[in-house]
């Protein structure tokens, strides 16, 4: 009955697409990459389209991670005029492909290879019961952390390579009468915090067990209960005024030297690349310590709605082509911060942080320890998400304690199924 | 009416029928646009619906989750709390403007634009604005301590036991002024010579107007009640830009919750359950409203 | 009825004044502190914010973020600034707001001076519509633009604006309405005036004052509106999407001159508006709205 109902909704979706959809020989794209060095890497993409004489008719919606524009991708597509392509993350794209709105880019994806060159867990969110759904963009890891290297040479801090180093670092930064963690209090940031915290607690093994397969017995578990004391921890190491703040002010502090460190993912390279800052020199970047071998990631991707007309075809495939080509890759994600979504991509242009993140996302890979993020929906769908951000948002604006954080964390997720 | 005027010809009948004709265009949107959507979302929340809207039907299901939910207690808390401070605060100031304005002041025509131009703005950029002007590090706090008042501390908006208090100064300041022109208004429309005899016979300012003025204000009592409780039970963009429903939840209000359900964490079915809620809640305040002002016109 | 001639009948003694001039000047502060915030910071370069006093006067005054948000900041893939999304918000409010107002008059003209059983329950459904959460709507909305073809243009957003204002916009009409002698009316029917003549001829020469009060809160309703633009305007978003996407942009300085810039600037014509026609609507509430 659903699922017939909504293959319904879907085929009349593609109808009305093609009949609607602004004039031939134009894409419209959906996204919230509005800002500066974002929005002129996805110009490098536009002018590209247009050389092939496609055109781009921009939709930009900007606001809480995607979150407006999820809102008015489902207005349009409810209308029956989706969009071509739309960025989108993690389990959001398969949702859409269980609906049936998606295109298929099999055609490209055979004729570009894809299958070859993008990594295996990545393809788990860009392909649907076989078939490519999407291109990928890019390949973020969130458990990252970016430290004033000035601040620890003063202080005499070495890169810390486990947790109790890092605790023992923040708390030498704090006798030193600066802010040892710069953060900013807003759900998803406290999310990616915890992304970092649950690898390096239990490893990769546990984080999946707890947030990709949901294991009740793992999310009450003792380590859990571990992993919200460190949280506490780094809650005693944040400023007063984290409360609402914006990732990027964080970053500010840490560039400013107001703050010693930020867990934040690798997006935040780019504040201090924009602010003349130079890795290994201004800023060190390492893994959350604990977590090192170990990688969480998440992917901005172009999921290409469903399109019926050959020519709107076409030029869907056209674009899905341009963004896979390896000179794009490079160019967009050398000012993103992010590692190209392919493995094939030469290193050359990236910094020092941009091979490191290269290298380890391989290594990962290879080693089966790359997982994919739960605070940026990559572990579980957004019903999900959004409980286990409940309880950890709770938990670091302290009205619970570790212990009971963990016995909520279970019951929300039981919840949220 | 006409038809007690006239014999019924073709023309008479015409001009009968000419006003329900007039109507029924906004008889049939709202039919469709509210009545339909509002049967469509009551339909909605018996239905398992995550992403897009389904039919699979589930009965009180999405109910039992609302009502187990914290987020969802607290979220009726808050609105609790904010809805009946908004309120009463909006209406002892715009009341003791209005009063204040209406004793010939000098420069009433600067002052009370200055009043109502708030409820110009949207409430992202009242939000926005406000964001700034709490925030300890860089706003009045920050100001204060620039000044030399070195111990003056503001972190409401910081602190989640406080937060909502924020929100209910920001929509106060732009709501305000609001019911002041309204009870202006209805100041303006009260007939001198009532208050003259009173005077008179002696009553002083104070009782005049406890005892006469207030009394006679009931109307814009009740059209400022009714107008400021939608604009409570409807806050959302405010939220979203002065607090973000932060500090970690402390200031979500049902139509953040209601957002967020539907569509962030796709939840259709619970998101409807929780819409179905507040529509009764704005029912059960305004169906003796209504009441009220229909009978009061067959009188 | 006129506003400020008035005399009121108190009499108060010279500290009571004192203190009532007090009174309204500290709530006057109140209401502007927030917009001098706004204004004064837009004027300053970013510098002197970051680290700056928020309530100082600029000290390097600059009109650079007014430019840069009007016409170069960056909302989309292209550096456009706000100025197109102005136009788009114009040619959505004016019609809208017309056609919601003429259709609110002739309802309230309709419910006053033609009832007919049951038009009170009628007039209290419409009512009602002014209350409904707008996000319950979204989704039922999308469907039925995209059947009637209207998905992601203007005219659906005209649509969905016409249809949520009636409601408004009938109630003030209505209620003005019901305070017109029907007298008037009745002899004008006796002497065969029709429903439109009558209309056209006596109740629209009177109904300057409401028209003020509905078309000052369609307008700025509708203007301030971004839930409903984000996601039916399609290509052509309306300011406040665009400011949106200036004010959220997640990643690089945040610019807060130019977002206060694009904000007084997303403002300015509702602000305009209750500075002009601010005198009308107290006089326009006064003659009938507020009656209840």
């Amino acid at each position: 009955m659903r699922a017939h109902l909504t293959k319904k909704i879907a085929a009349a979706a593609m109808l009305l697409a093609s009949t609607s959809v602004a004039h031939a020989g134009d894409v419209e794209v959906l996204h919230w990459w509005t800002s500066g060095g974002e929005a002129a890497a996805l110009n490098v993409l536009k002018q590209d389209l247009q050389g092939q004489g496609i055109g781009w008719t921009d939709m930009p919606v900007a606001g809480g991670g995607g979150e407006a524009a999820m809102t008015t991708l489902r207005a349009r597509v409810t209308a029956g005029d989706p969009p071509t392509a739309v960025q989108m993350l993690g389990f959001d794209i398969l949702d859409w492909a269980e609906q049936g709105a998606l295109a298929n880019l099999n055609d490209v994806a055979a004729k570009e290879g894809w299958d070859a060159v993008v990594p295996a867990a990545l393809q788990g969110f860009a392909k649907s019961g076989g078939n490519w759904i999407s291109a990928p963009v890019n390949v973020h890891s969130t458990n990252w952390v970016w430290a004033n290297k000035s601040i620890l040479d003063s202080l005499g801090i070495s890169e810390p390579k486990s947790w109790e180093e890092f605790e023992a670092a923040m708390a030498k930064v704090k006798a030193a009468g600066k802010t040892p963690l710069a953060h900013g209090g807003q759900a998803w940031q406290e999310a990616t915090m915890f992304d970092g915290v649950v690898l390096s607690t239990g490893g990769a093994d546990f984080y999946k067990k707890a947030f990709v397969e949901l294991d009740s017995a793992a999310l009450g578990s003792a380590t859990m209960v571990k992993a919200f004391e460190r949280m506490a921890t780094l809650r005693a190491n944040v400023d007063e005024n984290f409360s609402g703040r914006d990732w990027n002010l964080a970053s500010a502090m840490v560039i400013n030297g107001d703050a010693a460190f930020q867990i934040m993912g690798d997006w935040a390279k780019g504040e201090f690349l924009n602010a003349g800052k130079e890795p290994n020199k201004d800023f060190l970047c390492f893994r959350v310590p604990g977590s090192a071998g170990t990688v969480s990631f998440n992917s901005d991707q172009f999921a290409m709605f469903g399109v019926k007309d050959a020519g709107a075809m076409a030029d869907q495939g056209a674009m899905a082509a341009a963004i896979m080509s390896p000179s794009f890759q490079s160019a967009f994600n050398v000012v993103k911060g992010s590692v190209p979504a392919r493995t094939d991509v030469p290193n050359d242009a990236f910094d020092a942080c941009g091979k490191k993140g290269m290298a380890e996302l391989a290594a990962a890979s290879d080693s089966g320890t790359l997982v994919g993020s739960m605070a940026h929906g990559h572990a579980n769908r957004a019903a999900v998400k959004n409980a286990i951000y409940d309880v950890v948002t709770a938990h670091f604006n302290g009205e619970y304690d570790a212990k009971t954080a963990a016995e909520e964390l279970v019951s929300a997720v039981e919840g949220a199924m | 009416m006409a038809r007690s005027l006239h014999k019924p010809d073709f023309k008479t009948r015409l001009q009968d029928w000419l006003p329900k004709l007039v109507l029924s265009p906004s008889i049939a949107t709202t039919g469709l646009f509210v009545y339909g959507f509002i049967l469509f979302t009551f339909y909605l929340s018996f239905t398992n619906s995550r992403m897009l809207p389904n039919y699979d039907w589930v009965g009180l299901k999405n109910y039992a989750r609302l009502w187990d939910l914290s987020h969802w207690w607290v979220s009726i808390t808050n609105l609790g709390i904010f809805a009946s401070l908004y309120i009463a605060i909006c209406t002892v100031i715009g009341l003791t403007l209005a009063i204040f304005l209406d004793q010939k002041i000098r420069g009433e025509g600067v002052l009370r634009p200055l009043y109502l131009y708030p409820m110009a703005l949207s409430f992202i950029v009242t939000g926005t604005a406000w964001k700034w002007i709490l925030d300890p590090g860089i706003g009045l706090q920050n100001t204060m301590h620039l000044w030399g008042w070195e111990s003056f501390e503001f972190r409401w908006i910081k602190d989640r036991n406080f937060a909502i208090y924020t929100v209910v100064i920001a929509a106060v300041w732009q709501s305000s002024g609001f019911v002041m022109a309204m009870f202006l208004a209805g100041l303006r429309g009260i007939d001198n010579e009532i208050l003259k005899a009173a005077q008179i016979d002696g009553a002083s300012s104070w009782h005049l107007y406890r005892r006469i003025v207030i009394p006679m204000l009931r109307p814009a009592f009740l059209s400022s009640f009714v107008i400021l409780s939608h604009l409570a039970i409807k806050s959302y963009d405010l939220i979203i830009a002065l607090t973000g429903g932060g500090p970690g939840r402390a200031t979500e209000l049902p139509a953040t919750f209601m957002y967020s359900y539907t569509f962030t964490r796709n939840s259709m079915g619970v998101g409807a359950a929780s819409a179905v809620i507040m529509l009764i809640t704005i029912a059960a305040i305004m169906i003796p409203y209504l009441y009220a002002e229909t009978r009061e016109d067959r009188s | 009825m006129s506003i400020a001639s008035q005399d009121s009948a108190v009499k108060n003694n010279r500290t009571t004044m004192v203190l009532i001039y007090v009174t309204l000047l500290v709530f006057a502060l109140f209401y502007l502190v927030p917009l001098f915030v706004m204004i004064a910071n837009s004027l300053k370069p970013l510098s002197e914010i970051t680290g700056g006093n928020m309530m100082a006067l600029p000290k390097e005054w600059t009109i650079e973020p007014w430019l840069k948000a009007w016409s170069t900041a960056q909302i989309g893939v292209e550096p456009t600034g706000l100025r197109p999304y102005f136009i788009n918000s114009i040619i959505m409010v004016v019609p809208a707001v017309i056609i919601s107002s003429i259709i609110g008059a002739l309802n309230g003209y309709v419910l006053t001076k033609w009832r007919f059983k049951g038009d009170t329950i009628i007039f209290g459904l419409m009512l009602f519509s002014c209350f409904i959460p707008f996000q319950i709507v979204l989704i039922p909305m999308a469907m039925v633009l995209g059947k009637l073809g209207l998905s992601g243009s203007v005219s659906g957003l005209i649509l969905v604006h016409v249809v949520y204002g009636i409601g408004f916009s009938t109630l003030y009409y209505r209620n003005y309405y019901a305070a017109f002698p029907t007298e008037l009316v009745r002899a004008a029917m006796i002497d065969g005036a029709g429903f439109f003549q009558i209309f056209w001829r006596i109740m629209l020469p009177v109904s300057g004052p409401i028209t003020v009060v509905c078309v000052i809160w369609q307008f700025t309703n509708i203007w301030n509106d971004f839930l409903f633009g984000v996601s039916f305007g399609g290509q052509d978003q309306p300011m406040t999407a665009a400011l949106n996407n200036l004010v959220q942009s997640s990643t690089g300085v945040k610019e807060y001159n130019v977002h206060f810039a694009g904000a007084i600037l997303a403002a300015l014509p509702t602000l305009l508006v209750y500075i002009v026609a601010g005198r009308y609507f107290v006089r326009g509430l006064m003659a009938g709205s507020v009656k209840g």
